[in-house]
């Protein structure tokens, strides 16, 4: 069965889809990057969906989703990327993905992980 | 109406052809439609003068009441081109329709003297003339009202294209200066047009300045919000300002709210907000 690969960078994780998104395709990156940033203990996770054409409401509440169960494993994931049909859509279908960061490119992305990180760490530290 | 009834139109037309234009270009001049402002004396004689040589012509094969005869396509064509020209020159329908309808009198006044006592024949004729310059105005009147149609399409169109700029106003800062209604299809326009710029400068700031929205009540919200939505799940972070006073206390009066959206009174206020959340700061130069 074929798989989406998830790439270690140093404290983050990075995934980036580059073919149509199945549902069953879906489940099981759900399942990997869980035990992936369990096993790693990532600070971030990163999925790029700049090549990502087509979302449905399936795989919009997937994304959503593995963000909430990054956060209950104490790591932030951002979506990096998102096209706008792929933005205006999600809209129209009114999914809210409250619990999404965003950003415009990995860079953009992986600054703004680095920007939180350091202020949980400032937090820690009062 | 039986249609083998030899019509004298035909030859009446040949014979009488100068004195009908005459008497036809009076009848127009003298009509309260004529615009003296929009159309000069000589013009009307040209264009009457060629609609009358070319129904002599189209006349000429007896056929008076089938207009979808190719005989009758050279007047079709030549009276399209006088509707089209006068919607364009602002001219209103009955206006336009009252180019043909004027033409009734001189040609009744002619019927009647040809067919002297013979009321039969003269009732016969005149059935035939009244629907085919009927037929002839209709036609008349609805080129004109697809011409004029087809006017505000245009301009509609144009003013889709003009209306939604998006300005690069500093390096990473997008600024959608709105001027107008909002409605469904012009807020698409608008979302695209906005991400896809966001997409191609990598802007991390987007300004929606709705200075020029006359209103804005629960719908426009909504199609804002929208937008503003859409740009923040690909990463950009919308600011919405130019609400001048009345319009937040108006939308405060429909329970209309901008969510967590940030708003600002001013463009100068999103700028400047833009910038602190950037880390730039503007400082005077000293000297």
């Amino acid at each position: 069965m074929e798989k989406i690969p998830i790439i270690k960078m140093g404290d983050f994780l990075l995934v980036s889809i580059q073919v149509d998104m199945h549902d069953r395709l879906a489940m099981a990156l759900q399942d990997d990057l869980t035990i992936r940033v369990a096993k790693e203990r990532s600070k971030g996770v990163l999925i790029d969906i700049s090549s990502l054409d087509v979302v449905d409401s399936f795989i919009g509440r997937m994304l959503d989703n593995i963000a909430a169960m990054t956060r209950a494993l104490g790591t932030e994931t951002v979506v990096v990327g998102m096209q706008p049909a792929v933005a205006i859509t999600i809209v129209e279908l009114g999914l809210s993905l409250e619990n999404i960061y965003t950003a415009l490119n990995v860079d953009k992305g992986m600054a703004l992980l680095e920007a939180r990180m350091k202020a949980s760490v400032d937090e820690n530290d009062e | 109406m039986n249609d083998t009834f030899a019509s004298k139109i035909p030859a009446l037309l040949a014979k009488y052809e100068t004195d009908l234009l005459e008497e036809w270009i009076k009848a127009q001049l003298d009509a309260t439609t004529l615009r003296k402002d929009l159309l000069s004396s000589a013009d009307l004689r040209r264009s009457s003068d060629e609609f009358l040589s070319l129904l002599r012509r189209a006349a000429t094969t007896g056929n008076l009441l089938n207009l979808n005869a190719p005989e009758w396509l050279p007047v079709k064509d030549f009276l399209a081109g006088v509707s089209r020209s006068r919607a364009s020159q602002g001219f209103t329908p009955s206006e336009t329709a009252t180019f043909i309808f004027s033409f009734k009198q001189p040609l009744f006044t002619r019927l009647q003297e040809e067919c002297g006592s013979d009321s039969r024949a003269l009732a016969e004729e005149l059935w035939i003339a009244t629907t085919l310059l009927d037929r002839l105005g209709l036609f008349t009147a609805e080129t004109f009202l697809s011409s004029r149609e087809d006017i505000i399409k245009q301009q509609q169109l144009e003013m889709l294209e003009l209306s939604t700029p998006v300005v690069t106003l500093w390096n990473g800062i997008l600024a959608l200066p709105l001027i107008g209604t909002l409605d469904s299809s012009r807020t698409q326009v608008v979302m695209e047009n906005l991400l896809q710029t966001i997409v191609e400068t990598g802007s991390e700031y987007a300004i929606i300045d709705i200075t020029g929205v006359p209103t804005v009540d629960t719908l426009v919200a909504q199609h804002l919000l929208k937008t503003v939505s859409a740009a923040r799940l690909m990463g950009a972070q919308c600011i919405i300002s130019g609400i001048r006073p009345q319009i937040a206390q108006t939308m405060v009066h429909l329970g209309v709210a901008f969510g967590d959206v940030i708003t600002k009174a001013s463009l100068a206020d999103a700028l400047s907000y833009a910038f602190k959340q950037m880390g730039i700061t503007v400082l005077r130069k000293q000297n």
